[in-house]
């Protein structure tokens, strides 16, 4: 590393070295500027395509603070957000379920997963959507009667279908993070007299969610670009708010691209937030593991993480 | 004192087809301290979980303090109990583990109040000041907010049995404490058993720590093959063993 004849240490060199009198010369890279300048060159022209195409780019800045955009994308975090909910609740719930020592509620939680994870979500969004064509009338006996068209509305149908469906998905995740927990830990909390629902929330869950955690934040995720699947089922989110405005207004690229932008910017908030919680649930793992597992996931900072390895 | 607080009938249990157990009697008095000895794979440790229930007896009966584990009986019949009933056997058996199971997401305080606050209900003030006592007495004093992580082998152990302790239980089932620690570290927590064994405590250790139980045990047992050969005094039992599976066993670990 010092000077290149370094493998064959004469006097001098080796004097050299003690007194500190040498210059580091350190590994050029032109491959890599190279490379740089080429990727350059080639978003350049991309972003010159996309400024000269017939986009009215005054109208994307104009329509992306419109009313309508705009509460149609608070519909949207709000179906994400109650539809995750649902599904973590469900996830959850099945989770524990197929883990029973009763092969009954083991089977009918392998059933649904099975059911709603081998179907498209499009699909099933439209089955919740028409489900009055199979039950016309809800009856719940003495406290309510009514149509179902009147209680499952789009809206209602978009939170079955995602949440729903979320769920069957959240129970294999939750399932892992239970399973991932030593079986000592369960043994521990037996011999403190803790009952199965005590270390189930007290003990296992919370070691199980520094495995669940980070899914979820990638499921939120996809959960805010899942949500747009609405639009099919007429539910006012973002998406169906802004073809409705371009049947009118005919302006569609500029508005899909009002939508492309709010919802990167929903995506870039949630994975700040994941890794904010991410930090959070990391406490109490051995430290060197929980620093370096987490990295902003943008690409801030070093690209590579040899760390992980190094921990164990 | 001479009454039996531990009482064993008998204990046959099975793994997979293979028996691991075959008839075992045990009986310790209250504040005795049990050594069992035995080569790996002798049953010792599956004893022991069978005690506190942590494994299901196929045949016997395991009393402590008049209560039979896991059953009740009732007119000749030996009723299984709900787990909420075990539970509540099971918090009057203080158990360490060879793997300290100590809860990673919690400070060593935490893991030691999660019993009394959680399970017996106790005011979280008043289960901290004793915690905080019990870790002073297994010379933690001053690493109660640390995490199972920050702490070494030893260190980790003493949280365990402070957190045991903090049950008040009945009787105290060591499970090779020492087996997982760094060579070094064995003698901190071994030190903290001895004064825990002075202070009057009823336990039942499995070891292979043989200088311990010399030391410490009231009585020592020898398991080999699911069958405890030998008990008696350390004295006796270290000095002449009779049997000749434990003979050899003895001759090994002491050689």
């Amino acid at each position: 590393m010092a000077s290149e004849a370094a493998s064959s240490p004469q006097r001098v060199e080796v004097e050299a070295l003690r007194q500190r009198s040498y210059k580091i010369v350190r590994l050029r890279h032109p491959g890599r500027w190279a490379a740089g300048v080429v990727v350059l060159v080639l978003l350049g022209l991309l972003v010159r395509a996309f400024a000269n195409g017939q986009i009215r780019w005054g109208m994307v800045g104009q329509f992306l603070t419109a009313d309508v955009i705009v509460r149609g994308f608070g519909t949207t975090l709000l179906i994400s957000a109650l539809a995750m909910l649902i599904g973590l609740t469900l996830g959850t719930i099945f989770a524990v379920m197929r883990l029973s020592a009763n092969p009954v509620t083991r089977f009918v939680a392998w059933l649904y997963v099975w059911v709603f994870r081998g179907t498209p979500v499009l699909l099933q969004l439209l089955i919740w959507f028409n489900i009055a064509l199979v039950f016309p009338r809800l009856v719940i006996p003495g406290i309510y009667t009514g149509r179902v068209v009147d209680v499952v509305t789009p809206f209602v149908a978009a939170l079955l279908g995602l949440g729903i469906n979320e769920g069957a998905y959240m129970t294999e995740v939750v399932r892992g993070g239970i399973n991932s927990v030593d079986q000592g830990q369960t043994e521990a909390a037996n011999t403190l007299g803790m009952s199965r629902f005590q270390t189930l929330r007290r003990i296992i869950l919370p070691q199980a969610m520094r495995l669940i955690v980070p899914v979820l934040g990638n499921s939120a995720i996809g959960m805010l670009k899942f949500s747009s699947l609405a639009a099919a089922i007429s539910c006012t989110e973002m998406l169906n708010a802004a073809q409705q405005v371009y049947f009118v207004n005919g302006a569609v690229i500029e508005l899909l691209f009002v939508c492309a932008i709010w919802y990167l910017g929903g995506t870039t908030v949630l994975s700040v937030v994941q890794y904010f919680i991410e930090k959070r649930y990391g406490k109490g793992a051995s430290q060197t593991r929980s620093r370096s597992l987490f990295k902003l996931p943008f690409g801030l900072g070093s690209a590579n993480t040899p760390a992980l390895e190094k921990a164990q | 004192m001479t009454n039996t607080i531990v009482k064993a009938i008998n204990i046959h249990k099975k793994f997979a087809g293979s028996e691991v157990l075959r008839g075992v009697d045990l009986e310790v008095r209250n504040g005795e301290v049990l050594c069992i000895l035995g080569p790996s794979g002798s049953g010792k440790s599956t004893l022991l979980r069978c005690l506190n229930h942590l494994e299901t007896v196929d045949d016997g009966v395991v009393w402590i303090d008049g209560q039979i584990i896991g059953y009740e009986m009732r007119n000749g019949i030996l009723k299984e109990l709900p787990p909420r009933k075990v539970r509540r056997q099971q918090r009057e058996i203080g158990m360490v583990f060879q793997h300290f199971n100590l809860f990673p997401h919690m400070t060593a305080l935490e893991n030691v109040i999660e019993g009394p606050v959680i399970v017996r209900k106790e005011p979280r003030a008043s289960a901290i000041a004793r915690a905080e006592k019990l870790l002073a007495s297994v010379g933690l004093g001053d690493r109660g907010n640390a995490y199972p992580a920050q702490l070494s082998g030893g260190q980790k152990q003493r949280v365990a049995i402070a957190r045991a302790l903090a049950m008040n239980p009945k009787v105290m089932l060591f499970d090779e404490p020492t087996s997982a620690l760094d060579p070094e570290l064995v003698g901190e927590v071994l030190d903290v058993m001895r004064e825990l064994a002075a202070s009057g405590t009823t336990m039942i250790v499995v070891t292979h720590e043989i200088g311990f139980a010399r030391e410490v045990a009231d009585r020592v047992a020898i398991m080999v093959d699911g069958e405890i050969r030998e008990m008696g005094p350390p004295a006796e039992v270290l000095a002449n063993p009779t049997d000749p599976r434990v003979r050899s066993f003895l001759a090994r670990v002491l050689a």
